[in-house]
């Protein structure tokens, strides 16, 4: 089975829209992704004929609506390869996740504690970490990164000790695009019996995550960058993790029974499932899911490389341009400056264009810091942008260039 | 002229432009125009903090009127820059408090007001706003 774009872009609806008198050409997929119709039409769906409360009711709009939001957590659990279901926590989105983690690990961290993070975080996954150095005395240690924007893994190795409690890195870099090696940085990991958070926000719209191949102990990541709502996202644990840790938020659902004097938890997930959730959230995941697991992700994987090469190379064309981020394995990202010119100046040029990038410091200050620039321009691609769609970018990228040089 | 009269002359200024690109080449002519700031004021104290394109302001008060230069690191936000203070230097106070800044809109750039961080201008209105009301009473 080959990858038809055509096919795909065929649905997605947001795809013939126009920018003044320009076609947009979407090039903004790691800040978030484009919704294919299945998608849409479910949440109409829910609520034109599903819409109830869940986990509470006997009426039948309840149940329905229960079914649909515990079978889009089955579908999430098979995407990941979850042993069980419950061990898939439904979130706001990856931040949520990791203040999740990061609170709950947090009322057994002591003073001295270690956690590991690294410098291609993006600021989700350093802030709450800093709240924990703060409040508890941890130790925040950082592995450094390389020109490439690779991880050096040698000093990752001597920053593990027996006092390291957690190590939690991204497993591809909103901003440069680097692919980590999550799988031989966990089996590092528990080996000083530390556990390991996957950030997973920008791997699953490009590849599919198996945890338990990777035998990870928390992933997080969110729906609005793998073709599904805003304000939903999963926090994977393994389960004996997961029973260990305190509840998070404390109200309706997440409890067993309540008196004032004493009340007992919810088991897995709804233990960290308090108050309603984004209901019409999580069924709009089960959709992506759906439709994404219905493509080859191999495939999906090999023309996403192809389009990635197709723009790296054409843009390499352009005089005085600079990129950042060159591991040897990379996804979805172009990040780059041009000699001179002020990111802000070159993405205003490019929006009007059309060409939708994001510009700035992605979150990522400490990239742009070891860099020593305020930030960059970003491309990034996913499934259903083509190589029409870098000729575009490219074009109109050199229009902006002579503009403003 | 006064205040309105400056907008009107922006507005018919840039009505001569209908293309995005014309109109885009002049804003960054403008920007060389942009009344600069001396280094001495090129200070922490006078970033406004957007969130990408640096801007420093500093506002003096001569003669009754507010009188600012500034600088910028993006060469359109410098001419836009240049736009507000063609319009609200050489004003009172109480006219640059006061002052909508329908022009910007007018003109078609409005999406350099939109609320987002990326957007150092409305901060920019904001504090040459502040500026004119610390220095309306010295």
């Amino acid at each position: 089975m080959t990858f038809d774009v055509d096919k795909i872009r065929g649905q997605f609806p947001i795809l013939n829209e126009t920018i003044g008198k320009y076609p947009l050409v979407y090039l903004d997929n790691g800040a978030t992704t484009q919704k294919p119709q299945v998608v849409i039409d479910a949440i109409t769906t829910y609520y034109t004929s599903q819409n109830s409360n869940i986990h509470r009711g006997v009426h039948t709009l309840s149940q329905n609506a229960t079914s649909a939001y515990e079978g889009a957590r089955e579908l999430i659990q098979k995407h990941i390869n979850a042993e069980k279901s419950y061990e898939c926590i439904f979130t706001k989105g990856t931040t949520d996740g990791i203040n999740l983690v990061a609170h709950s690990i947090g009322k057994s961290i002591k003073k001295g504690d270690e956690i590991i993070i690294s410098t291609l975080e993006h600021h989700s996954n350093i802030v709450p970490w800093q709240f924990l150095v703060k409040e508890k005395g941890a130790v925040l240690k950082i592995i450094p990164m390389n020109h490439e924007g690779e991880l050096d893994m040698d000093v990752y190795d001597s920053l593990l000790t027996n006092k390291t409690k957690i190590v939690s890195v991204t497993q591809v870099s909103n901003a440069l695009g680097t692919i980590n090696p999550i799988k031989e940085m966990i089996s590092k990991a528990h080996e000083v019996g530390a556990l390991f958070l996957v950030d997973a926000a920008q791997s699953l719209q490009h590849f599919s995550v198996d945890v338990q191949s990777l035998d990870c102990d928390f992933m997080v990541f969110s729906g609005h960058k793998i073709f599904a709502p805003t304000g939903i996202g999963v926090l994977y644990g393994k389960e004996s993790i997961l029973n260990e840790l305190p509840p998070y938020q404390g109200g309706g659902d997440m409890i067993k029974t309540v008196t004032f004097e004493e009340t007992t938890y919810n088991e897995l997930p709804h233990k960290f499932e308090a108050g309603t959730p984004n209901i019409v959230g999580g069924i709009g995941l089960g959709a992506a899911i759906k439709w994404l697991s219905e493509l080859n992700l191999k495939e999906v994987q090999k023309y996403e490389d192809e389009v990635l090469s197709y723009a790296t190379s054409e843009i390499l064309k352009i005089e005085g341009v600079t990129l950042y981020g060159k591991a040897k394995e990379k996804s979805g990202v172009l990040s780059f400056l041009v000699d001179g010119l002020h990111p802000y100046d070159v993405g205003t040029l490019l929006n009007q264009q059309g060409v939708a990038v994001r510009t700035g410091h992605h979150c990522t200050q400490p990239i742009m810091d070891y860099y020593k620039i305020p930030g960059t321009i970003r491309a990034s691609f996913s499934l259903y942008n083509t190589k029409a769609d870098v000729d575009a970018f490219i074009k109109a990228l050199n229009r902006a260039v002579n503009m403003l040089k | 002229m006064n205040l309105a009269e400056k907008e009107i002359e922006i507005i018919e200024d840039f009505a001569i432009y209908d293309d995005w690109m014309e109109k885009y080449e002049y804003i960054i002519e403008l920007g060389k125009d942009l009344p600069k700031i001396s280094d001495e004021f090129k200070v922490k104290e006078n970033i406004i903090v957007g969130c990408q394109s640096q801007v420093w302001l500093h506002a003096e008060k001569v003669d009754g009127l507010i009188k600012y230069t500034a600088d910028a690191d993006a060469i359109i936000a410098k001419g836009i820059i240049s736009l507000l203070i063609q319009v609200l230097s050489n004003e009172t106070a109480e006219t640059i408090i006061d002052a909508q800044l329908d022009f910007i809109k007018e003109i078609g750039l409005q999406e350099h007001l939109s609320p987002t961080r990326s957007n150092g201008l409305v901060a920019m209105v904001k504090k040459m706003k502040i500026y004119a009301l610390a220095l309306k009473n010295k």
